[in-house]
């Protein structure tokens, strides 16, 4: 029996994922809970939010994330990735910085009109 | 020019309050912004977790703040950036000035106030110490990686588990910090758990709950080390407890406080407990026509409840300056056992459609527990609870009903099931 | 070859020079730190005293009292907030009472004008927070609270540009007595002058002795006090002493020219002269010894904490006179130096034209200094100012309502700063409730707009203070 904070909302639910029990989940609130529960324990993944380099705004900075948790292993991989993108403004919140970043399937996006 | 609303501040609060007046009829309105764009803290916020409630997906920062903005083109608000409200006047005048405009006065029939909060610093909680460079507000810290791009240090203790220091921690981490640990001089975590489980535990920097910083050094003007302590239960530090960090920064994530300078110009009761104005049900404050909501009011854990309450004001400051003045009795809402505050502090059950919505914190955790009402010493209405913190803002709804039978005060009290 | 060289430009520094720069003169100032007034003149409690502690027929007694004379008139000249708010010496015991007479007596005799002993029921309708304990007051009217760096960089900024040259980073290591004069080794340069003057504050003694004897020895004593937000300014209209005993002058409680409170400092020997740290040990006596005077400080507003170094010494008057021919000390100046500053100044002018030094007055010298202040201005100013350089119209600092305008104004002026705590000491940006968490990434970035430099080197405060690290997605390595 494993013990986890729940992290998909603020709520924070203590979950408890039997592994030997096909990974079955209590303490969740929500259906999410049990599949968060589920994955932290065979697949753990998390959201990247970082920033990369704009030229031709005010700001030098624009703010990125990945459309979609990536295996938690990788966390430090996609931020090297992220050292050489430079984007050049404007750019629209939701367009795609890196497509099926590291062939995680998921993109990195831009989270701000800039 | 005078206009119906004017909304000073355009960071999440004011930015729902406009539109909400806006949809509730008004079309005078003018959003006062001090930054070059609106949004406010939330663009330094890049992280995700914001609008579950309110869009039921998850969002960053700014991207929370973009769906607000682009609700903006299509009304008539117009939104005056890089201007700094001076002054509010007893008669809603907003005195404010920037470098397009000048120095401008412009009138107003209702004020929402949504300045936001600022940061409680090194001086407020008074470390002792060297003065050196390497000390930053967590919020600061965030502004230069987040905005500007660079890194305020290498290796970095936090004090204070709040919500933007344990952020911070994950960020400079992924950006190659080195964290040491974060250190919480309660004994429990002020931030949110989740915050804890994927700031903290998943790059293993410890926390250190009932500690405290009790020296800062100094080794050529930059911050060369901290050292921490543990706190007995008056969160004295406890000698020969001390332990050393070699760090070159300190973050402090040591609580927000309302920024209510233009609150306090226009003479409006503050209150202690929330160091807000004291606002009823629809979020006014004693002043008539004048609205606050959002962290000026008191500080909110989710941007989402931010949102809600300040379309809540937005629509109420539509309300007054279409229809006239809000009247009736008032109930004074009181906290009771175990309870620090509570937002509104005035409740007119004539104003209240179908339920008031009160927000309160606790002062201390809680497990399986009661939310007790009451008015005059008769318990009128019992909420259950599985959990509740210090970091995490409580709510309930007394519904019209029980506001009628309650006679003059409520009371709201925590305890245990 | 210079006509004179100053060591050291705190407050009585810059006094010295800016009363020389008066004159046809050449004059050098150096001073080790990166900007001036790094010293006691940084953290202090910004007081002008009336004058009637120090014995009477002491240098301290005379240039006290002319001191305060000239306070007033001066900071209107240069431009340096003050504010005569008068001051209370509070009595608690019978004993007191009759140390307030006795200061009475003094003060007279020091020529301190308008004082009056009060009763305990005098001091509460001029003070309703003091505690209920006080039993008497000596009530001194012409005693005042300053802005202590802006004194000195007012001083400073004049006399360069009369045309004194200022060097900083300068550390004076050594001075040998040459034919003419005097040769000293500052920094990596080496100048000649014909007269030294030695305002080398808690380093005034080091410097002495680079020529002549030990005659005296500095004795550093640290003071610790907390500055509290606005909404304690209530708590004191005047400056609240308590009675001198053995242990020193007491803690005081006093309004600030900002509108804060100032509460301290205690006396500790401090063996580190350069180190002005605080304890929590230092703080909590200066909070239980306020409280003998104001019970009701709320200490959760406190705003900052700080730590200033006296240059005491084991002499009991300030240590003024020529150590060697030409060589002028200004040394072991502790309170009350701030308000004694411009007297010295006129008595270091003085006791060099006794040496030797030819005075010529300038034909027209600088005299006055001029500072735009937005929030001080009225609303139809504020629109002449900011139609004139729209900069007065950016609000940069939101605590103190200060322009970025006036930060431009300071990075621009005489003495320009170089550090995020230079521009704080010249325009007032970070002194407030957030102590700069909100404009200080905007002050780092208009200084370094302004000057032209990386803003990685930009520092906080004195050289090494850097402020940022290193820059993000530079592609760069892990630390």
């Amino acid at each position: 029996m494993k013990e986890l904070i729940c992290i998909v909302c603020p709520k924070g639910c203590r979950l408890k994922v039997d592994e030997e029990n096909g990974f079955k989940v209590t303490g969740n609130s929500c259906p999410r809970g049990a599949e968060y529960g589920k994955n932290e324990i065979s697949d753990p993944r998390r959201t990247v939010t970082s920033t990369v380099r704009i030229s031709g705004s005010h700001l030098k900075r624009c703010p990125v994330r990945t459309s979609s948790p990536i295996p938690k292993n990788m966390m430090f991989e996609l931020m090297d990735a992220l050292n050489s993108v430079e984007l050049h403004s404007p750019v629209k919140r939701g367009e795609v910085v890196i497509e099926n970043v590291l062939g995680t399937g998921s993109d990195v996006i831009v989270t701000r009109d800039m | 020019m005078k206009y119906e609303l004017i909304v000073i501040g355009g960071g999440p609060a004011g930015l729902a309050a406009a539109v909400s007046a806006y949809q509730n009829g008004l079309r005078r309105i003018a959003i006062i912004e001090r930054d070059l764009q609106a949004g406010g803290i939330l663009n330094q916020c890049i992280h995700n977790g914001f609008g579950l409630h309110r869009f039921h997906e998850e969002l960053s920062g700014p991207e929370y703040a973009g769906r607000f903005i682009d609700m903006l083109p299509g009304t008539s608000i117009q939104l005056f950036t890089d201007t700094m409200g001076l002054e509010i006047t007893k008669d809603k005048r907003v005195h404010c000035v920037s470098a397009k405009q000048g120095y401008q006065v412009y009138e107003a029939e209702s004020i929402v106030l949504a300045m936001g909060c600022r940061e409680r610093t090194r001086g407020a909680i008074g470390i002792p110490g060297d003065r050196p460079s390497g000390v930053f507000t967590a919020g600061a810290a965030q502004r230069y990686l987040n905005i500007e791009g660079y890194m305020v240090g290498r290796r970095v203790l936090i004090l204070g588990s709040g919500d933007i220091g344990l952020i911070m921690a994950r960020r400079m981490t992924l950006e190659g910090a080195k964290v040491l640990a974060c250190v919480e001089v309660m004994p429990y975590s002020c931030g949110l758990s989740r915050n804890i489980a994927q700031c903290l535990n998943d790059f293993d920097i410890p926390l250190y709950l009932s500690h405290t910083v009790t020296d800062i050094r100094m080794k050529n003007g930059r911050l060369s080390g901290c050292t921490v302590s543990r706190v007995d239960e008056k969160r004295m530090p406890v000698p020969g407890t001390e332990m050393d960090f070699d760090c070159d920064t300190l973050l402090l994530s040591v609580g927000l406080i309302p920024e209510n300078e233009l609150t306090r110009s226009a003479g409006i009761e503050i209150d202690r407990r929330t160091n807000g104005p004291v606002v009823h049900e629809n979020m006014e404050t004693q002043m008539e026509g004048v609205f606050a909501c959002g962290n000026v009011v008191h500080v909110h854990d989710l941007v989402d409840y931010v949102s809600a309450e300040s379309e809540r004001a937005g629509r109420a400051a539509a309300q007054y300056v279409l229809n006239g003045e809000a009247s009736g009795e008032c109930i004074t809402l009181r906290n009771g056992a175990c309870v620090s505050y509570t937002v509104p502090q005035l409740i007119r059950p004539d104003n209240v459609e179908k339920a008031a919505e009160v927000f309160f914190r606790v002062n201390r955790i809680f497990s399986a527990s009661r939310v007790s009402v009451y008015s005059n010493d008769q318990l009128i209405a019992q909420y259950k609870r599985e959990h509740m913190a210090p970091g995490e803002m409580e709510r309930i709804q007394l519904p019209k009903a029980l506001l009628d039978k309650a006679d003059g005060e409520i009371t709201v009290a925590c305890e245990e099931a | 070859m210079y006509d004179v060289a100053i060591v050291g430009c705190g407050v009585i520094g810059a006094a010295a020079a800016y009363y020389l720069s008066m004159y046809d003169l050449k004059i050098l100032v150096l001073e080790k730190e990166n900007d001036i007034a790094m010293g006691a003149t940084r953290a202090n409690s910004a007081i002008i005293h009336a004058g009637y502690d120090p014995e009477p027929g002491t240098l301290m007694a005379r240039l006290n009292v002319r001191g305060c004379e000239m306070a007033k008139d001066l900071c209107y000249k240069l431009s340096v907030p003050y504010r005569q708010c008068g001051s209370l010496v509070l009595a608690f015991s019978a004993a007191e009472d009759e140390t307030v007479k006795m200061l009475y007596d003094r003060g007279v005799q020091n020529g301190v004008k308008g004082m009056m002993i009060l009763t305990a029921e005098e001091v509460h309708e001029m003070e309703p927070q003091v505690s209920d304990q006080v039993t008497s007051a000596l009530y001194a009217p012409s005693a005042g609270i300053v802005n202590p760096w802006e004194y000195a960089l007012a001083f400073a900024e004049v006399a360069v540009l009369n045309g004194v040259e200022l060097y900083r980073n300068s550390e004076v290591t050594d001075i040998r007595k040459t034919e003419k004069g005097f040769e000293i080794n500052a920094g990596k340069n080496t100048f000649e002058s014909r007269f030294v003057i030695n305002s080398a504050g808690v380093d005034s003694a080091f410097v002495h002795e680079m020529v002549a004897d030990r005659s005296f020895t500095v004795k550093p004593s640290k003071g610790s006090y907390y500055l509290m937000d606005k909404c304690e300014c209530a708590r004191a209209n005047h400056v609240l002493f308590q009675c001198p005993s053995e242990k020193g002058k007491g803690v005081l409680v006093s309004p600030t020219v900002h509108g804060n409170l100032i509460v301290g400092p205690d006396a500790e020997p401090s063996k580190d002269m350069h180190r002005v740290n605080t304890t929590a040990a230092s703080l909590s006596y200066v909070k239980s010894a306020a409280a003998k005077s104001v019970p009701g400080i709320d200490y959760r507003n406190a705003i900052r904490n700080f730590a200033g170094m006296r240059a005491n010494t084991d002499q009991s008057d300030f240590v003024i006179g020529f150590a060697a021919p030409g060589f002028l000390d200004l040394a072991g100046i502790k309170s009350p130096g701030l308000t004694s500053a411009p007297a010295i100044g006129e008595e270091a002018v003085k006791l060099l034209k006794e040496a030797g030094l030819e005075l010529v007055p300038k034909v027209s010298p600088v005299q006055t200094r001029k500072k735009l202040r937005f929030k001080e201005l009225s609303e139809d100013e504020k629109c002449a100012a900011i139609a004139k350089n729209p900069l007065y119209g950016r609000v940069i600092c939101r605590c103190e309502t200060i322009t970025e305008g006036e930060i431009v104004d300071a990075i621009r002026s005489p003495i320009p700063p170089v550090s995020v705590d230079g521009i704080k000491r010249r325009a007032g940006t970070g002194m407030g409730r957030c102590q700069g968490g909100f404009c200080g990434p905007r002050v780092l970035e208009i200084l370094a707009r302004e000057l032209e430099i990386d803003p990685k080197q930009v520092l906080k405060d004195q050289a090494g203070s850097y402020i940022l690290a290193d820059e993000t997605k530079t592609g760069g390595m892990r630390v």
